[in-house]
């Protein structure tokens, strides 16, 4: 039997979740939005692998000394993710709409039989 | 019956690799302190960058350049929003006013946003945020500002100016370390000229980290604000 974390397992969860709704549904807005659900898995597992018990956020403010804080590269790693799951996002949010002009529908197997 | 075959063909896949994962990062204790290069910024991170949030430090100090592709991929991505979605003539299409309490809230609240956003990426270097999350801010004021009225655009011009200008200021202050300190992104404010030694935890203190930030900003929230405009107008045929 494995023992892993609740936060590994949650991220896992999220990341199954989103992976389910790509490889099930057939509107490409319901797949960005799986794909969206499985980043927000990942960034979670990134954060949560960096978490100390008993430690506080990278701030070295306020009596917080270099021993009291968790580790600050996956939050920087995960910073810039967000930004590019941002980035992404709006991209193929725009091939969507440009896919939708072109046949006007969304749903993927329609397109596929219309592009014949 | 297709569809419950595919249903539970893709539950089997997503059993295996859920399986998959969990015995991977079974392996990956939670909780325990594992770091390696972490614990060296956090050891250093006041007398190297002269900044008291250490992820801000890691981004734009220690990985400046990793930054300086990240706000290219953002460039590269608004890009691409605005050549798929390129038409000849394109406008607001929006028949409705916001309602009375939209509009009226975003005539109050949009200069405050706008605001906060701008507080969010000074203070990178103190708080939590930076100039990514307080470009999005600053893209949520203009947002809103599309949302409650419907003949509402940002200034294309002075934002592709803006933009322009900003994203060759990063490069600008990178080339300035490039020609005192030996390297591209050299932190010349805080390692040269020992700006704010004495003042680390204030506003004036950090090094470049707020300049970088103040200029990252700008871009994210003239970028985000772009592909918020291109998305919300659409094509009319006359």
């Amino acid at each position: 039997m494995i023992h892993i974390s609740a936060f590994y397992f949650g991220s896992i969860a999220l990341v199954l979740i989103g992976l389910y709704a790509i490889l099930v549904k057939k509107n490409i807005l319901k797949m960005l939005i799986g794909l969206s659900i499985m980043e927000t898995g990942v960034n979670l597992l990134l954060v949560s692998i960096g978490y100390i018990y008993g430690r506080s956020a990278p701030i070295l403010s306020e009596g917080i000394g270099p021993n009291q804080a968790v580790d600050p590269i996956p939050q920087a790693l995960v910073l810039t993710a967000i930004v590019i799951g941002v980035a992404t996002t709006a991209m193929a949010l725009s091939a969507a709409i440009v896919l939708y002009r072109h046949y006007g529908t969304l749903n993927v197997e329609e397109i596929r039989r219309l592009r014949g | 019956m297709v569809s419950i075959l595919k249903r539970s063909l893709a539950i089997i896949t997503l059993l295996i690799i859920g399986y998959w994962l969990a015995q991977g990062l079974s392996g990956v204790p939670f909780g325990q302190d594992k770091m390696l290069v972490g614990q060296y910024y956090l050891n250093h991170v006041k007398q190297q960058t002269g900044a008291v949030n250490a992820v801000t430090a890691v981004v734009v100090n220690y990985r400046g350049f990793d930054t300086l592709g990240e706000v290219t991929v953002l460039f590269i991505a608004s890009t691409g929003v605005g050549a798929l979605l390129w038409g000849q003539r394109r406008k607001r299409t929006a028949r409705t006013e916001g309602s009375i309490v939209l509009t009226t809230g975003t005539r109050l609240l949009a200069p405050f946003v706008i605001l906060f956003g701008a507080y969010i990426f000074i203070h990178g270097h103190l708080t939590p945020g930076g100039g990514f999350p307080g470009g999005a801010t600053i893209a949520t004021a203009f947002l809103l500002l599309y949302m409650a009225f419907t003949v509402y655009e940002i200034p294309h011009r002075a934002f592709e100016k803006t933009e322009g200008i900003v994203g060759m200021g990063y490069v600008i202050v990178g080339l300035i370390g490039l020609a005192i300190g030996g390297y591209f992104l050299f932190d010349w404010i805080w390692q040269t000229w020992h700006l704010g030694t004495n003042n680390i935890g204030r506003l004036f203190s950090g090094g470049f980290i707020p300049v970088i930030y103040t200029i990252i900003g700008l871009k994210v929230g003239t970028e985000l604000s772009g592909i918020i405009d291109n998305m919300l107008k659409e094509e009319v045929s006359e």
